[in-house]
């Protein structure tokens, strides 16, 4: 049996949460955060999503709300009765000064399973964001399964990034060939959207062989890694947070 | 029925716009190793095509179709998140500006030229030349689809001496997906600009990077 399911947080810049409500497997907690912030964890998606759920995740960080989103564990796409795929869709919305830190666990696409992942931010002129997205193709020596993320973020409704990731078996041919992954079992970004960009750009540079800071066309940098296995991508992508988002 | 005739002119590599001095990210892929032989170059072209030649072809198919070159512009930068790559469309889509305005005259290229001084993409000056041309979405995405991959496979065979018979046989072998890619992007474009494709591999976007600091390099990308 396939479920629906949709989870909603609203964060009031009292530090308060106006609203939080789990749904099925989305599992939301309020939970221990840094001062003068409120931090949610999203702690039941370990089993799912199965083919053919539709899961979703609706976040408002409203005018002056300071909100860190986190996951208790990886999200693990696995194959399900249905031949469906599953969905999961992400709608982000953070107001004027709002600040949203949004890090999750990783996406681990198991061997069969079929994912199609939606993440949607809409951000005012002056907020911020720190968004991490990581791709793991299949577990431990497994071979993955289908995986297609797309990544849309506007700013004061304006495109600031928009881009979709193919992999697997049920993707367009050549994902993991010299222009796509090479090879390569784990990819991630991190956005980080900041205002203050707008006078001090980020500049261009490598990290490594692996990874690329990249500033957008706005005041906004994506980080670009891609590395062998889950481990090694986030010790590529923590470098690239602690310096340009440190907390 | 379009002019087949204008869209081989179009088309052809010969068309002075300035893509002969651009790799499509092989250069880089050589160098590490990605691309040694005629199957490597399948698989890289294969994926640029499904990636960022389909995002490419569906800003050109919606720039043929009409769609307002600035919006699909701003859609452009914000489907390429490479500096390098931004820098790089737009010194293309400059350079193919003027042979366009030689090639079919219209108020529209010279309206686009006017507003991106410094270049618009290259895939909506293409777009909006082929509506100059008297081409639709369908010529426009095939045109891009094309490039995608001749770029590279060109590049390749001077990168690597690869036998140029090889380099063809490997776009003949691409021309299906080159027609489904090109079918895909146009029908995208009917639908507006939110509907437009976003493909995208991060190996390129990471790779042109890496190519823009080397201080000696064959191609410009």
């Amino acid at each position: 049996m396939s479920l629906r399911a949709t989870a909603r947080i609203a964060a009031a810049a009292d530090g308060g949460l106006p609203l939080l409500e789990s749904d099925g497997p989305l599992a939301l907690r309020r939970t221990r955060a840094a001062a003068g912030w409120t931090r949610v964890t999203v702690v039941g998606a370990m089993s799912a999503p199965l083919g053919g759920d539709r899961l979703a995740i609706e976040t408002d960080v409203r005018d002056g709300a300071r909100l860190l989103v986190d996951s208790a564990a990886a999200t693990l796409a696995l194959p399900g009765r249905s031949a469906e795929p599953a969905t999961y869709d992400l709608g982000i919305a953070v107001g004027e000064e709002g600040v949203l830190r949004w890090l999750p666990e990783q996406l681990v696409s198991a061997h069969g399973s079929d994912l199609r992942m939606r993440t949607t931010v809409e951000l005012a002129p002056t907020a911020r964001l720190v968004l991490r997205e990581e791709q793991i193709l299949g577990r431990h020596g497994e071979r993955p399964g289908t995986l297609v993320t797309r990544l849309t973020v506007r700013r004061a409704g304006r495109p600031l990034l928009d881009q979709e990731l193919a992999y697997g078996p049920g993707a367009p041919g050549g994902w993991d060939g010299g222009a796509v992954l090479g090879g390569h079992r784990a990819t991630g970004q991190l956005l980080v959207v900041d205002p203050d960009f707008t006078d001090k750009p980020v500049e261009a540079r490598l990290l490594g062989e692996q990874a690329v800071i990249a500033p957008l066309a706005g005041p906004a940098a994506l980080v670009t890694a891609v590395a062998p296995d889950a481990l090694a991508l986030r010790r590529l992508l923590d470098a690239a947070l602690s310096e340009l988002a440190p907390l | 029925m379009t002019s087949r005739s204008a869209l081989l002119v179009l088309a052809d590599g010969r068309f002075p716009a300035g893509g002969h001095a651009h790799s499509g990210g092989a250069e880089a892929a050589v160098k590490a190793g990605r691309i040694k032989d005629a199957a490597g170059l399948e698989a890289f072209c294969r994926g640029r095509l499904h990636t960022t030649g389909l995002t490419s072809a569906g800003l050109a198919a919606a720039a043929a179709h009409g769609l307002d070159p600035y919006e699909l512009d701003a859609a452009a930068d914000a489907r390429t998140p490479s500096p390098a790559l931004r820098a790089a469309a737009r010194r293309l889509g400059r350079q193919l500006m003027r042979a366009a305005r030689a090639a079919w005259p219209s108020p529209e290229l010279d309206a686009l030229a006017a507003a991106f001084p410094r270049g618009a993409h290259q895939p909506v000056v293409l777009g909006t030349t082929a509506r100059a041309a008297g081409l639709g979405p369908e010529d426009a995405a095939h045109c891009v689809a094309y490039e995608t991959v001749g770029g590279p496979a060109t590049a390749a065979v001077r990168l690597l001496s690869l036998d140029p018979y090889q380099a063809t046989a490997v776009l003949a072998r691409l021309a299906p997906d080159m027609d489904r890619v090109a079918a895909r992007a146009a029908a995208a474009a009917r639908q507006g600009v939110d509907a437009l494709p976003a493909a995208s591999a991060p190996l390129l976007d990471l790779t042109a990077e890496q190519h823009a600091t080397w201080p000696v390099r064959l191609f410009a990308s």
